[in-house]
């Protein structure tokens, strides 16, 4: 299907296509992006049926009777209610976003400004968290927590997500403060700008691209975590977004409201989408630095 | 390259040099709190029985030896490579179709890699749930869906049986993650100068040569470094079974990490959790470091 098209598009880069392989495969390229993007625009228009609509085969996708947010009002019979979940959900984004940042921002500068005994060491040791899954390490995780008295609590959760973000903001970060020009921390320095008010006032805004990716990809990650907090939270009053709605998705007493499911999945999906499409180099950026080098 | 950097003499006085430790200090507290630590206690856990409440006991090796004997646990490996296998041919392939579609500037391709990438910034969670109505049989898509192409009479559950269940979730990861492999292989696509393949096509190459004698080989470390994550994300493969088929249908689609959260979390074998989950990390060890040297031996290539 695409095989003719690409062999234009790579053989000629500089000539014109053909136009009727142009129009092909643009006719191909529409079709599968519709494809990808098909599943979450009906979910997203499923939401917005009535109750009795949306235990329906969603035949049309959109609704039919009218626009309704019977399904939000019943996810508010869940849990503690849906707002409240979804502010869990964005405490714990939020809060992993910031002290991903703080933390990675000092010791990306740490690691690239100074020396300083088993440097190389400790590098490798926040590098190696990317080796060994968290998935394999969560019983321990469990009981360390409960010794903190953190145990289902979202500051522990915070925690743990904080440290799984760290290897890759930490090298990110160690990047940025690297390729930051020599003379300019030189500057600073003779004009008696050192350490943090170097970091804050002369740095800082030169990093800021990296830090923009190394936030951008914490909120994301820790808003769509789904494992550890459903082994974490173990009562009901702290559960996420994704853990709630896997008890929905559940059902009660056997049958389940696909409804209240599908607006869920449109809570947890848009600060996905609207953050993706605004931040979209950035995001790229952060993923293609952290996986290709 | 860090080691580099500590030979090449400082112009900073020392004195200075000891903060560097401060900036990395939190970084390091909780590296060591919650990995290195945990990891360490993985492996203590895994010598005991270690019940959630009442008394752990020493018990040697005697988890691992039960693990030997433990067919579940095996089978729900057996089941996770078999999968691995799968999702990571599927997320190639799709990937560097999508990739090499939207590799060159024309109108409309940021729209297109848009469209592509868009279902990777949606979670697992999400996705999983989202898949999970579609394919329900009482009120999803996918039945009328094939009831409407004249492919079943009556209405068809999907995922009742092994085989279709299996491929719904397989191709649902493929629609939600081949746009992260299109941005990896896309960005080494780009980096095969035009020059190779005008060379090639006036000597006469076709499509499928030039593909296969330039773009392949010289993608080669973009793709391997795929491979690695396609292969290590298959491997700690949980949410969507979790979520979609509950392990079902007869336990047939639990996954190695889906094992292990029932012995631990559920069962609250603590210290057989462990046990299962070092042999789980020594499997993916070894694979990265097989996967590393396939990256390494791609370097050697250029």
């Amino acid at each position: 299907m695409t095989v003719s098209t690409i062999s234009g598009a790579v053989a000629s880069p500089r000539r014109r296509m053909p136009r009727r392989i142009d129009i092909m495969s643009h006719a191909a390229g529409i079709l599968v992006a519709l494809l990808f993007l098909a599943p979450i625009a009906w979910a997203v228009l499923a939401t917005f049926k009535s109750r009795s609509e949306a235990a329906q085969p969603p035949l049309p996708p959109w609704p039919t009777e009218g626009i309704s947010l019977d399904n939000f009002r019943t996810l508010e019979n869940f849990g503690a209610g849906i707002l409240h979940h979804t502010l869990n959900s964005l405490i714990v984004a939020i809060a992993t976003t910031a002290l991903t940042i703080l933390v990675s921002v000092l010791a990306g500068y740490g690691f690239s400004r100074y020396r300083f005994p088993l440097k190389g060491f400790f590098f490798v040791l926040v590098l190696a968290t990317m080796m060994v899954p968290f998935q394999s390490i969560l019983t321990p995780l469990f009981l360390i927590l409960a010794e903190l008295k953190l145990q289902n609590t979202l500051v522990g959760l915070v925690l743990i997500y904080v440290t799984l973000q760290l290897p890759f903001s930490v090298f990110m970060m160690r990047n940025a403060f690297d390729a930051v020009p020599p003379e300019i921390a030189e500057a600073a320095r003779i004009d008696g700008v050192t350490g943090l008010r170097l970091l804050i006032h002369v740095l800082g805004p030169l990093v800021m691209p990296g830090i923009v990716s190394v936030g951008l990809i914490a909120f994301l990650n820790a808003w769509n975590e789904f494992l550890a907090a459903l082994v974490l939270l173990t009562s009901q009053d702290n559960y996420t977004l994704p853990v709630l709605l896997t008890a929905v998705r559940a059902g009660h007493y056997g049958s389940i409201d696909w409804g209240a499911v599908q607006a869920g999945v449109t809570i947890m999906m848009i600060p996905c989408l609207i953050l993706f499409l605004a931040l979209q180099r950035h995001y790229i950026r952060g993923l293609t630095a952290g996986a290709v080098k | 390259m860090t080691a580099n950097r500590d030979i090449v003499p400082s112009r900073r006085r020392p004195r200075r040099q000891w903060i560097g430790l401060l900036y990395i200090a939190p970084a390091i507290a909780l590296v060591v709190a919650f990995f290195a630590v945990p990891l360490v206690m993985t492996a203590w856990m895994s010598l005991h029985n270690w019940p959630l409440i009442g008394r752990r006991r020493w018990i040697g090796f005697g988890n691992y030896l039960t693990l030997w004997n433990d067919h579940g646990f095996w089978n729900a490996l057996q089941f996770t490579v078999f999968y691995t296998i799968a999702a990571t041919i599927g997320l190639l392939a799709v990937g560097l179709a999508l990739a090499l579609f939207v590799e060159r500037p024309r109108p409309g391709v940021n729209l297109y890699r848009t469209a592509f990438f868009l279902p990777v910034v949606v979670g697992f969670a999400s996705a999983s749930l989202l898949w999970a109505w579609l394919s329900n049989v009482d009120s999803g898509l996918f039945s009328p869906l094939a009831q409407l192409l004249g492919l079943t009479a009556a209405p068809y559950d999907l995922n009742a049986d092994f085989t279709p269940a299996f491929w719904s979730v397989t191709l649902m990861v493929v629609w939600k993650m081949s746009g992260f492999y299109m941005v990896i292989l896309m960005s080494g696509l780009q980096a095969v100068p035009a020059d190779y393949h005008e060379a090639a096509r006036i000597d006469g190459a076709t499509w499928l040569q030039r593909f296969r004698y330039i773009t392949l080989p010289l993608i080669r470390r973009p793709l391997a470094l795929a491979l690695i994550l396609a292969v290590t994300g298959s491997m700690l493969a949980f949410d969507q079974f979790y979520i979609i088929l509950a392990g079902g249908p007869q336990n047939q689609t639990v996954t190695a990490v889906y094992w292990i959260f029932n012995q631990s979390f559920v069962s609250f074998r603590l210290g057989y959790g462990a046990a299962l989950s070092m042999v789980l990390l020594g499997i993916l060890l070894i694979l990265s470091l097989v996967q590393l040297r396939l990256l390494r031996s791609g370097e050697d290539g250029r």
